[in-house]
């Protein structure tokens, strides 16, 4: 029995080529486009989270003069010096590092090479505040950084530039006029989530830096991270605080000097990335509503046009429940298979598009089962319901049915 | 043969095949109430040939649908081989239309891109019967139509009159006790028209299907052995027809 209402069913699908591949084509669309928009969308949300944790959540930074707008520091803003980073390793509690930066842009040259980067005069503690890794050679020694001897640490950029497949620890290159050694090679960390390269830069001893490069002893930056648990907010308040004091700020004036708390930046981020998932979540929502209503279309149009076939099946002796077996059959065989065409077809050009778009291919699998549920129960659901009240017909009134 | 309880007789000439016992069909309520039947009394026995004739409207097409159990009546009794068929669910009707009922329409009512072998196949296969000796029986029947060789054809490759007889071929693959035919030629030219009363005369004559047909041209009604005439919802007049095939 069941096995004939089967036959019968498949006969169907067979016999109606085209109207079947049409229903199948309207749940493939609306289960690959769900996958698809959910994979990209978390695969962006994961990219962005990966280079927020790069960027370092527990990490604050100072620097002289109040942020207006996208000109940055006003010129009148008297710059930090070291005592001001002295202070704050002894004053504020709960810093696992702290490290003064100053940067100047600078034309390094190896042999007959050149390039253009940025130079950083700094501490070992940069490393650690960055989340710095070393692919090659080593930090610097205490007395290089007492001495201000030139050395330096070169990005991956740099390295890729200059020394192209040479293994440059060791060799001497020129920043600026002054000659420098190789000490050691960062490990490379990519672009930053803001779009710039970060591997494109070299590290030198602070000491180095303002004697030979800067010319000055200013210090441009200040980085700091905080210790695990403990909160970014509350060593911001206490630096602010004790920077007001060292610069005899009096309570009425605004503060000369701004704190970066990379956390603040981080929950932006956090935020948008959020956004962006809801957006497409509501596009690939949007899309299975689509595939959903051709799904619907396609199926009271056909079974409008089958009124007439269930009155020749009900005339010749059919059933009303052996009708509408086949009917459901026939929606659950088509459903079934677009469904998981739609499966296949989803992951894998999600697959590809991930690689395109470089970000990482995370398939949800609750995404893929709810895609399915929804087009397989749309598919059932209109296959099914115009059919039964077809079937409910006297079998003369569907004969008679235009 | 039981459906559900409700025993029906093999044909033993006494008790007729069908029976209307004051049977009326209204449509509609109240003022747009329409009395399709009012009152019909009638009776067929096995083996015989009536055509059924009226006006539109006379409620022929009503009487052929009740008997066929497409539809069933507002009050009276129907009874089919002395079995009451208005207690039948639309399950049992089905079931009673699937085993003694062969139907053919005016607008042969084929299954479209099927081929005819599959057209005359349908009922077999709601009645379970094996691929095979399905294949065998439909091919049979094709043949006594006389469309062997376009057994492969769907019905957009067939003329009127063979689409006709693929629909015949498809009412007597079961062998019915009652074959139902409402204007089988309203829809063919006079030579069509003529085939096809042949086949359904010697259906009659041969395989010993009892046939009621519905017409409205007297040419095809001579075909048959007796002809009632419906007017106003009521029989006009039963006549025995001297002329036969």
């Amino acid at each position: 029995m069941y096995l004939q209402t089967l036959f019968i069913a498949l006969s169907e699908i067979r016999r109606n080529a085209m109207r079947s591949f049409l229903t199948v084509l309207g749940i493939i669309i609306g289960v690959s486009a769900v996958i698809i928009m959910s994979t990209i969308g978390q695969g962006a949300t994961a990219k962005v989270t990966a280079d927020i944790a790069k960027l370092g959540s527990n990490m604050l930074s100072i620097r002289p003069g109040q942020m207006r707008g996208p000109g940055g520091a006003s010129s009148e803003a008297r710059p930090l010096e070291m005592a001001d980073v002295e202070s704050i390793e002894r004053e504020i509690a709960n810093l696992e590092a702290v490290a003064p930066t100053s940067t100047k842009g600078v034309t390094v040259v190896y042999g007959n090479t050149n390039w253009s980067t940025s130079v950083i005069g700094t501490t070992n503690q940069y490393l650690s505040v960055r989340d710095w890794t070393l692919a090659e050679g080593r930090a610097f020694s205490e007395g290089e950084m007492r001495a201000g001897k030139m050395v330096c640490i070169i990005g991956e950029t740099v390295r890729k530039e200059l020394f192209g497949g040479q293994s440059p620890v060791g060799e001497k290159i020129r920043i600026g006029r002054q000659s420098c050694r190789v000490a050691g090679v960062l490990g490379a960390k990519g672009l930053s989530s803001f779009g710039s390269d970060q591997d494109d830069t070299i590290l030198i001893p602070l000491e180095a830096f303002q004697r030979k490069i800067g010319g000055n002893r200013d210090i441009g930056r200040i980085y700091l991270s905080v210790n695990e648990g403990a909160s970014t907010e509350k060593a911001q308040e206490d630096i602010s605080r004790l920077l007001r004091e060292r610069r005899r700020i009096r309570p009425n004036e605004g503060d000369d000097f701004s704190v970066f708390d990379m956390k603040e930046v981080s929950d932006t981020m956090t935020g948008t990335t959020e956004v962006l998932t809801t957006l497409l979540s509501a596009v690939a929502a949007v899309s299975l509503l689509v595939g959903g209503i051709g799904i619907m279309n396609i199926m009271l149009v056909s079974v409008t046009e089958r009124t007439r076939e269930i009155g020749i099946r009900l005339a010749i002796g059919a059933r009303e429940y052996e009708v509408l077996l086949q009917f459901l059959v026939e929606a659950v065989v088509l459903s079934t298979l677009g469904g998981i065409t739609g499966i296949i077809l989803g992951v894998s050009c999600s697959f590809g598009l991930t690689k395109l778009l470089n970000v990482p291919y995370v398939l949800d699998p609750l995404m893929i089962v709810i895609a399915f549920i929804f087009a397989f129960a749309i598919g059932v659901l209109f296959g099914f319901f115009p059919a039964r009240k077809a079937a409910r017909l006297n079998p003369i009134d569907a004969l008679r049915h235009e | 043969m039981s459906i559900s309880g409700t025993e029906i007789k093999k044909g033993t000439g006494e008790i007729p095949l069908l029976e209307f016992q004051d049977v009326t069909k209204i449509y509609g309520q109240g003022l747009a109430e329409m009395k399709a039947l009012r009152g019909v009394n009638l009776s067929v026995s096995e083996g015989e040939f009536v055509a059924v004739m009226g006006p539109s409207g006379s409620g022929k097409s009503t009487c052929m649908n009740i008997l066929g159990c497409l539809d069933t009546p507002t009050s009276g009794e129907y009874l089919f081989r002395g079995s009451l068929v208005g207690g039948l669910s639309r399950d049992e009707r089905a079931l009673l239309r699937r085993h003694y009922l062969g139907f053919i329409f005016q607008g042969y009512n084929l299954l479209g891109r099927t081929s005819a072998l599959e057209n005359v196949g349908l009922p077999l296969l709601y009645r379970r019967i094996p691929a095979q000796q399905r294949r065998a029986h439909s091919m049979e029947a094709l043949r006594i139509v006389g469309l062997e060789g376009l057994e492969k054809h769907t019905p957009a490759e067939l003329s009127g009159g063979q689409q006709q007889r693929v629909a015949i071929a498809r009412a007597i693959v079961t062998r019915p006790s009652l074959l139902l035919a409402d204007e089988p030629t309203g829809n063919l030219d006079t030579e069509r028209s003529r085939e096809i009363m042949d086949l359904l005369a010697s259906f009659n004559r041969d395989l010993h299907i009892t046939i009621v047909m519905v017409t409205h041209e007297p040419d095809m009604a001579a075909y048959a052995r007796r002809i009632i005439h419906f007017k106003d919802g009521l029989v006009a007049s039963d006549n025995t027809n001297g002329g036969g095939a």
